[in-house]
């Protein structure tokens, strides 16, 4: 097992470099000029310093390796120095990766939003699991039946009907729909500054986090419950199961314990592989409910053409696809013993 | 007797029904209710978007603002937008431009897709390196990236194509080329065990030249899983030039598509709720019968479950 580890973990490595300079290339390479939304009344002079300020002047591979240093060694000392509280020698001249309309360091941007987004992507994937788990079992116990006919369909319409047409289609029901002074009322706007003191507060967290967290959630829930139901349904007929119940297990034991047990291995993978894409499908919920997380940060930079900063954060994605695609091979390697070959 | 049963064999082949494999495909498709109901529901939808700018004569771009907001009424079926534009001819329309890219960049993909498969499979030489390429665009953030590069080619493409058409180039060709790496890696699968196959054999041996081998006896054999991508495809290819263009990174507002109009929608819900309501339910069922259409074909083209 620790061989596999160290295997796959050595692969990631040159992965992550390719793809760090495939986007610092094509964002670096693209034709557009940083001051171009600058006042007209600016002169060239004025406008060659400041892209000498923004650190253009120097060659591309300077650069590259400049953001690849200020990534990999200058943020993470950083981030360091700020849990446990000592210095290293040089903190101060560190060099770090600034966002050019904000001109604060981009790695504050990102922790400031991250919360946010951990907050409405992680319960919604939480709630799409804990959905999708019971509708796989029934299903497949069941298959064929009423229940399994309309979780099939559920699934569908939950793949096939975009996150960006549901979340409206929320907000005109529970939030124009309904009165405002109606229980059932939503609020169409995430609130980031509400703070959670007393029960009343709680409540409205709750209701803010609803609708956000139940559009995300179905579209997870339906990818989920068809793996489950597939997993099951590949269980259910294999050896062990009829030993299981010649022996004279109750019914209860043999599906809840020995056939959910097993039928969990590749949809626990299934689950670490999907959470990258959440947060690429976060973008769009942000965007839907003005959640001011990372999907919309990504967006505002896009719109202020800020590229650290979209560099930055498109890296970032990109660190998690890779890790998480390590997390689902390990997980894989550490419950089925089968799947190893070292 | 004994040299009267060939002949009856033949008579009793004579009598059956010809028997195809696309008959066999459509016999199996035929049982699958769902696929038939997709079927027909997207044959309707490309039926409506294509003859129905001929039947609704509005002009989908015209400005009429005595007549803003109004809800639904039989001069204007699905009602208007904030500027007065109708808004059944913007969905029509928007329908058209969808199509068209969902349909050019499912081409596209597919095309890079087969090319990369059969390449991978067919040459052991260029498996190694085209399928870590085909790893390193699955690490890659598809969506950051598309609405990265889109801002950064937008303008330039624009100023030299036009401005409809450079966007539709771009979009189509982002989509396309970020999306073939599911069909490249099943079409490699099948061309490895393919090209192990007397028949592949015995067209090396009489001399066939390996064009013509991968033209003529490997592209045939792997057109059942193309078929399923294409279906695969077709629906994402839609949801993603949607999905940018609610992002305000699509297609621009006097050229709608199904996603700009959800996203020009968006922001007048309390006005006109049914804005959002027909382009999201164009796009919803449009990808639900692509979806229901695929499942189908997935069970009719495996030989496995037709005949069962």
């Amino acid at each position: 097992m620790f061989r596999y580890t160290i295997r796959r973990l050595l692969f990631a490595i040159p992965t992550l470099i390719v793809i760090s300079f495939i986007i610092f290339a094509l964002l670096d390479l693209a034709p557009g000029d940083p001051t171009a939304s600058l006042p007209l009344t600016i002169d060239a002079e004025t406008r060659a310093m400041i892209r000498l300020s923004l650190g253009l002047g120097e060659p591309f591979h300077i650069r590259y390796l400049a953001w690849l240093n200020q990534f990999f060694i200058n943020e993470p000392l950083n981030i360091v120095e700020q849990w446990f509280g000592f210095e290293f020698s040089g903190s101060a001249e560190r060099l770090r990766i600034r966002s050019w309309s904000t001109r604060s360091p981009v790695v504050d941007l990102i922790i400031e939003r991250t919360p946010q987004t951990l907050w409405v992507v992680g319960m919604s994937y939480v709630v799409g699991i804990l959905i999708a788990i019971p509708i796989g079992v029934i299903s497949a116990y069941r298959q064929y039946s009423w229940f399994d006919q309309a979780g099939t369909l559920f699934s569908m319409l939950g793949f096939s009907v975009p996150t960006f047409f549901t979340g409206l289609l929320l907000i005109v029901i529970f939030s124009t729909i309904v009165p405002s002074d109606s229980w059932l009322w939503l609020p169409s706007i995430y609130d980031t500054t509400h703070r959670v003191v007393d029960w009343d507060s709680f409540v409205y967290q709750v209701r803010q986090m609803i609708m956000p967290v139940m559009v995300l959630a179905l579209f997870n829930a339906a990818q989920i419950s068809r793996f489950m139901r597939s997993s099951m349904l590949d269980n259910l007929t294999q050896d062990y199961v009829r030993t299981a119940r010649s022996k004279g297990m109750k019914e209860r034991v043999v599906v809840m314990v020995h056939v959910l047990r097993n039928s969990l291995i590749p949809v626990v993978t299934v689950i670490a592989l999907g959470v990258p894409q959440i947060f690429g499908g976060a973008i769009i919920t942000e965007q839907i409910f003005r959640v001011n997380g990372l999907g919309a940060l990504l967006i505002v930079g896009i719109e202020a053409a800020d590229i650290p900063l979209v560099q930055t954060l498109t890296f970032i994605f990109a660190v998690l696809i890779v890790g998480f695609n390590l997390i689902a091979d390990l997980l894989y390697g550490i419950l089925d013993p089968r799947i190893r070959y070292d | 007797m004994t040299d009267a049963t060939p002949g009856s064999n033949k008579v009793i082949e004579a009598l059956q029904p010809h028997r195809s494999l696309w008959r066999d495909v459509w016999i199996q498709f035929r049982t699958h209710k769902g696929a038939l109901a997709g079927a027909a529901v997207f044959t309707l939808i490309l039926l409506a978007v294509a003859v129905g700018p001929y039947l609704h004569t509005v002009d989908p771009t015209y400005l009429d603002y005595r007549a803003k907001n109004l809800g639904a009424s039989w001069a204007h079926p699905f009602g208007t937008d904030n500027l007065g534009r109708d808004m059944l001819a913007q969905v029509l329309a928007g329908g058209r431009v969808s199509m068209a890219v969902g349909f050019t960049a499912m081409a596209l993909s597919l095309l890079v897709g087969v090319v990369v498969g059969v390449l991978a499979g067919f040459f052991r030489r260029l498996d190694g390196p085209l399928m870590r390429m085909t790893d390193l665009f699955l690490a890659l953030p598809l969506l950051p990236l598309l609405l990265v590069i889109i801002m950064l080619f937008r303008d330039t493409l624009r100023r030299a194509f036009g401005p409809e058409a450079g966007i539709f180039l771009l979009i189509v060709s982002v989509i396309g080329i970020t999306s073939w790496m599911q069909t490249a890696r099943i079409v490699r699968g099948d061309v490895l065990a393919l090209k192990e196959r007397e028949f592949v054999l015995a067209a090396h041996s009489i001399g066939t030249r390996l064009r013509r081998v991968i033209t003529r006896h490997i592209l045939p054999n792997v057109l059942s899983p193309v078929m399923v991508s294409a279906t695969l495809g077709l629906a994402n290819a839609i949801i993603t030039e949607s999905a940018l263009s609610f992002l305000g990174l699509g297609f621009p507002s006097d050229f709608p598509t199904w996603g700009r109009l959800l996203y020009d929608g968006k922001d007048f819900l309390t006005i006109t709720p049914d804005r959002v309501l027909w382009p999201g339910l164009a796009i919803s069922l449009t990808v639900l019968s692509v979806n229901f259409m695929g499942d189908g074909m997935r069970d009719a083209l495996d030989p496995r479950i037709r005949g069962r």
